[in-house]
Order: structure tokens, then sequence, then C-alpha cells
């Protein structure tokens, strides 16, 4: 099963879920070695973009067969509203991690080389806007080992599925492996030494994104969870 | 009169960006300088739609001025605090191709960068000049050995062409931002090369960190063909104590 648009769609409302549920302890987190606007900074900019993907649902008016959207296509909604609408670091850092995956994505289907390619563009999206490489006590930490563990699964011949279940494991892993780093880049480096002994905030979101795109592969298009008006041909726009 | 080159300054708090913006307009009242600050939700961070927006309307108010009278090599130069700001803007050009054309982001301190930006832009420098001045401020926090070749090797003593004369400031307030932003900016419209006690005289920033107060003496040097007369103007001026005494 390649995964397309739907796919790219319920991995962001997952993510949004995701976000909205882990909020207070990302926002924990951040309170310890940030400035403890991490998670309500993520979720509002989630719920922006879910919001934009109902909006973009009613204007298809409920036929999933009207949608014509690239996997690209989702991910650049992603990016610009993350930008617009997080205010924090992590805005713009998310932002282009998803705007140059929307890059190499613009197509109707992607396969386990291109979910491959997906990662790799956000990564480099991350550390470049970040100038962060990997030690650093970052999300970059969590993206960098999603990547390597990505290719070698695609490398062994793994299906889409398979290549995100490396991924996230691998991001879940190098998240909690921030813990004992000193941070050295970000507001976290602020602190020098005492930085260490707490999980880094973007890691560790960084994980709650890859195990919902994990999640989304694995539950398929027809449990979507979007679905629009079910009700009559009236124009969605009017209830608004 | 508006100079070819903007400023937009980036905060994370819409007052410190006001601020710093009203401070560097007041030096350089010919430069178009404007401030933006806080997040999407009014609080601390950066919103991308309103740089956006900010940038846009620069751009368009230079497109009516100063383009449209002919200046070419102009646009905008953006200073950000910390982090988000200046993340924000660099997604900001990575989002716009055209926006990058004509937007470049200094990498400087925020009010200082500022300050010497704004002076050079007054003088209608163009967006490479203004850019360079803006990254040159991180220097003034460097110690003098560090800061690379002096200035005043260009007035040293024994230099055939090199004119010189003390002058001893008289307004009680010193060479402050206002006295220093007037002298720097008589001096790059002069075009020669003015030393005032060793440090660069076109640098607001460097005159300011002189710390001369009223009854210091001052050595004005200056080399090049217009020397004698760089040196008389800028004499006159700290000997008239800026309108102040």
């Amino acid at each position: 099963m390649a995964l397309d648009a739907g796919w790219a769609e319920r991995w962001v409302r997952r993510t949004a879920d995701a976000v909205a549920d882990a909020k207070d302890e990302l926002t924990e987190l951040d309170r310890q070695i940030g400035d403890g606007d991490h998670g309500e900074n993520l979720h509002r900019g989630f719920q922006a973009v879910v919001a934009r993907l109902d909006d973009a649902a009613a204007e298809r008016g409920g036929d999933e067969a009207d949608d014509e959207r690239t996997v690209g296509d989702v991910l650049k909604l992603v990016a610009t509203t993350l930008m617009s609408t997080v205010g924090g670091a992590s805005g713009p850092l998310y932002g282009t991690a998803y705007l140059r995956a929307s890059k190499v994505s613009g197509r109707a289907q992607i396969d386990p080389p291109a979910v491959v390619a997906v990662l790799e563009a956000a990564l480099e999206g991350v550390s470049s806007r970040g100038k962060a490489t990997v030690g650093e006590k970052t999300m970059v930490d969590a993206w960098q080992a999603a990547v390597d563990a990505a290719e070698a699964a695609a490398g062994d011949g793994g299906s889409e599925v398979d290549v995100l279940r490396a991924a996230a494991e691998a991001a879940d892993t190098a998240a909690t492996g921030t813990i004992p780093l000193v941070a050295t880049k970000g507001r976290a480096s602020y602190l020098g030494e005492r930085s260490a002994g707490h999980e880094d905030p973007g890691a560790r979101s960084t994980a709650l994104v890859l195990g919902a795109a994990m999640a989304a592969a694995l539950s398929g298009p027809t449990s979507g969870p979007t679905s629009g008006p079910t009700s009559g041909p009236a124009d969605p726009r009017s209830a608004a | 009169m508006t100079a070819r080159v903007a400023l937009l300054l980036v905060s994370h708090s819409a007052d410190l960006a006001r601020g710093a913006a009203e401070l560097a307009g007041q030096m350089a009242p010919d430069v178009l300088v404007r401030g933006v600050g806080g997040g999407p939700d009014g609080g601390l961070g950066t919103s991308l739609d309103a740089v956006q927006k900010e940038l846009g309307e620069i751009l368009a108010t230079l497109a009516e001025g100063p383009v449209a009278a002919g200046e070419a090599d102009g646009g905008v130069v953006v200073l950000g605090d910390l982090g988000s700001s200046v993340l924000t803007v660099e997604a900001a050009l990575e989002l716009d191709d055209e926006l990058a054309e004509h937007v470049v982001l200094a990498r400087a301190p925020f009010v200082e960068g500022a300050v010497a930006a704004a002076v050079t832009a007054h003088g209608g420098a163009d967006l490479t000049a203004v850019l360079a001045s803006a990254n040159a401020s991180a220097a003034m926090y460097q110690e003098p050995d560090e800061q690379g070749a002096a200035p005043s090797d260009a007035a040293a003593p024994g230099d055939e062409s090199a004119t010189s004369r003390t002058v001893t400031v008289r307004n009680p307030l010193g060479l402050h931002a206002r006295p220093a932003a007037l002298v720097s900016r008589k001096v790059a419209e002069l075009g020669a090369a003015v030393t005032i006690d060793g440090v660069d005289a076109s640098s607001v920033l460097q005159l300011m960190a002189l710390g001369a107060t009223q009854g210091r003496e001052l050595r004005v040097e200056a080399t090049g063909e217009r020397a004698a007369e760089a040196v008389t103007t800028v004499v006159e001026m700290i000997d008239g104590g800026f309108g102040e005494v």
C-alpha cells in the first residue's frame, strides 16, 4: 500500500491529537530547560492545521474521490500554517521541515524510498534552519536517528509501514537519549551543564510526530477520521 | 526624501521592536525603520504573517519612493533579536523568492546593529553597505587589537596628505547618540577617511564608544583629497556644540 494524501492528512490529524494529549508534558519539559511554551505553541499550531484541513475537506463536499491533492500539497499546508501560528522557534523549525518534505513529495503516492526522502528533507530543513547537528540536544537528534533507521529499513526492502515504524522507534529512543546530554544549541544551551538530566522537548515532539506517521499508515484509508459533512449537498461554507 | 535602504527590526517583543525602531529612526530621519514583534497570540514570540506584511509594506513604500526615482540596489536589511525571530525571517525568505531578492538578514547585535545600519542607510548607502555596517557593529565589543587594521593607520603621522586638528567638546552631554550620528553621517557624505581620536568617524558606534564628554579634547584627522575640508567641517560641528550649548 503506497502512501497518499489521505495518509498525509491522517498523519497530521493524529499528530494534532498526540500533541494535544502530550501538551502539558511538552510544556513541562520545556519549562525545565527552555521558555516553557513548546507544548502550548505546538498545540495551537496543529489545531490551526486541523481547522484548515476541515475547511478543505468541507470544500470537497465529503467526496474523497475528489481528493486530487498530492502528499506534498498536504505537507505544504502544514508548513505554512505552523509557521504562521506557532510563534516560538518550533514554528519555523517544524514549518521548514514540512516545507522541505513537501518539495520531495509532490506526487499522488509515495513508496518506501520516497518516504525516506521525505524524512531526509525534513531533517535537512530542521538542521539547516536551526544550524544544529547531532548531539546538541535538539530535535535534530531525533530526526537524524529516524532518517538513519528509515534508510536501513528501506534498504532491507521494508514496506512503507516498516520504514515509518523504524523511524518512529528510533526517534523515540533518540528523544530519551537526549536526557544526559548538555545542550549546545537553542534556548537550553543558555543553561549549560544544568541542561543535562532533562529530555529535550523538541526531540520528544519529533518522536510524537513520527509515531503519528506510523499509526496513520497502519490505520489505512477506510478509518479516516475526516469525512467532512455526511448529509446532503448543502454548501458547507454556509454553516460556518 | 526616503533612503533607498529600509530597516525592519524583528523582536520577540512588540515593545522592544518598537523601541529599537524609534531609537534607530531618530538617528536617521530619512530612513524608513519599522519594528515588528510578538507572537500570533499577541504574547512574546514572532508572527510570520506580521513579518511578511511589514516586508510587503516596506517594499511597496520603497517602490513608490526611491525605486520610482531611479535608485537601484536598495532593499530591506532585517535584524532579529533571538531564536524564533531570526528563524521566522529566514522562513519568510525561503517561502518567497521575490522577497529574498530585496531583503537581507543581518547577523548583528539588535540595537547596535540597527543604529549603525540606520546611520549608514541615511547617507544613501546601498543594500550591501548597510548590511556590512550592521554586521560590523559586533566588533565594538572586541578588544581593540582584535578589530583588525586600526583606522588610524589611514592618518598615521608622517602621511603627506594627512591633516589634523584638535577640538574641545563643548556640549554638556558630549558625543552622545544624536551628535555621533550627525558626525558619522557627515563624514560618510564627505567621502574622506576621517578618524577622531583614532576611531573611524564614519562609524556612529565607534564615536559613541569614545565616551567623549564635555571638555574633552579630540584629535580629528583625515586623509585623501578632501582631507582639509573634512577636518574643518568635523571640527566646526563639534565646536558648534550640536545646537546643545
